[in-house]
């Protein structure tokens, strides 16, 4: 039997992950209401998926003038599983879990 | 502008295939941030064998070497030295197995790993069972959990031999470096992993690593889990640099362990009685933790 070799046989992985699009595995989508966001990136530090990055001050509207020179936070819903754990761990609860298909295309 | 607690850096990628809500890839993730982009990693069958996806996908930005279940010892130790050969002493080798893998199959060339003395780190990841094929006990399974080897029904065959302490007996092989760490505690685990980088020798330490699917529990509560196993006593965070025992989170009013069970499936059907006799467990795990930081710290 003729054994196929790839093209290129190494044992490399080249192709990044990120090329998997985990966000249709979400039923729910975590939504940031940013009017209570307080930017302390504690849903940052905890999601499993690193799908919550950093944006600048002025993306979202901030609750207080004191917090406006400090980024904000963006869920990227191409990898974002709707496991939730950033909602329950945010500490003013500005995280809030909704059905993905009432969800719609809000974000 | 952002304060950070935990360093910004990520060589864990979105796109991997870890169950929503996984606690191994939350510690993947510290792990990582602390030991930076110069760490080659071996990998045995586990979880994390199968989370980074099917070849050509890489999901961590760092080079990893799978291996067989029960060598993960053997493997580290030949990257090692065939690195120290290179004159490349300032890659950090790291072993990052489950609990099965550490506990049960890989003890042995952990063991024997240990013993020789290489420059490695060992992370033991500790979901508290055979993960990754479904469910089934290992030695380090907690006392009166539920797992499909040790199912319930009218036996009640639930696991009731205590969790094998790995650490512990790492303790025993006199390596530099022991410690105990979780995911809720991510700034405790990352300086522990940065203090283990500073010495030379055998490092490991034990993340618990709590799992939705194994355990029973709704995804969100992972980093909650992870908390309350500290609150409680069931999972004590400390460290053993060379011998001497420091505990690093010291809870001020311990929860009732019942908390922590009762928040998690694999734990629902204890009865009062059952309860009871892991909460007397528990606490004798403390104070005989507590005695050995105070005897080892004395001189
Ligand atoms: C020698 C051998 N026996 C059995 C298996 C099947 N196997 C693959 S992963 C696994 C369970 C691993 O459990 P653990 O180390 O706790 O990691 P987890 O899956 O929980 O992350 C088993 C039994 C194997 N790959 N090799
Ligand atoms: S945890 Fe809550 S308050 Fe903190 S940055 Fe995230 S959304 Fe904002
Ligand atoms: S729901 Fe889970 S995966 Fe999605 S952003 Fe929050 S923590 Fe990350
Ligand atoms: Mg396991």
């Amino acid at each position: 039997m003729a054994i196929i070799l790839p093209e290129d046989p190494t044992p490399i992985a080249k192709v990044p992950s990120t090329e998997n699009k985990t966000g249709g595995w979400r039923t729910f989508r975590p939504i940031i209401h940013y009017d209570k966001c307080i930017r302390c990136y504690i849903c940052w530090k905890f999601c499993p998926d690193a799908a919550i990055h950093f944006a600048p001050p002025d993306a979202h509207p901030s609750p207080k003038e004191a917090l406006a020179k400090f980024d904000t936070v963006e869920i990227n819903y191409d990898y974002c599983k709707g496991c939730g754990i950033c909602a329950n761990e945010c500490p003013v609860n500005a995280i809030e879990l909704v059905l993905e298909e009432a969800g719609g295309e809000e974000e | 502008m952002h304060r950070l607690t935990i360093p910004e850096e990520e060589y864990m990628l979105s796109g991997h295939t870890a169950c929503l809500g996984c606690g191994a890839t939350i510690a993947m993730r510290y792990v990582l941030k602390a030991l930076g982009k110069r760490t080659i990693l071996s990998i045995p069958a586990c979880c994390w064998a199968v989370i980074p996806g099917v070849y050509p996908h890489r999901n961590l930005e760092v080079p990893l070497l799978y291996t067989a279940f029960e060598v993960t010892g053997a493997a580290i130790s030949g990257i090692r030295e065939a690195l120290d050969v290179m004159g490349k002493e300032d890659v950090n080798v790291v072993g990052f197995a489950g609990d099965g893998g550490t506990a049960d199959i890989g003890l042995q060339a952990l063991s024997a790993a240990a013993e020789r003395g290489h420059n490695v780190f060992y992370i033991m990841y500790d979901n508290e069972a055979y993960m990754n094929t479904g469910i089934q006990r290992s030695g380090s399974t907690p006392m009166g959990a539920w797992t499909t080897t040790t199912p319930g029904g009218k036996k009640r065959m639930y696991k009731w031999e205590p969790k094998k302490s790995v650490a512990e007996i790492m303790v025993a092989h006199n390596i530099p470096y022991v410690a105990t760490a979780t995911i809720a505690y991510p700034e405790d685990m990352i300086s522990k992993l940065r203090r283990a980088k500073e010495m030379k020798g055998p490092k490991f330490i034990q993340i618990l690593s709590p799992c939705p699917t194994g355990w029973r529990y709704p995804p969100d509560k992972t980093v909650e889990v992870s908390r309350l196993a500290v609150q409680t006593n069931v999972f004590p965070l400390y460290e053993v640099v060379n011998g001497k025992y420091r505990i690093t989170i010291k809870p001020k009013n311990p929860k009732p362990v019942k908390d922590y069970l009762m928040m998690q499936g694999r734990f629902r059907h204890l009865t009062e009685e059952e309860i009871a006799r892991i909460q007397k467990h528990i606490d004798e795990n403390w104070k005989a933790l507590l005695k050995k930081e105070r005897c080892s710290q004395e001189d």
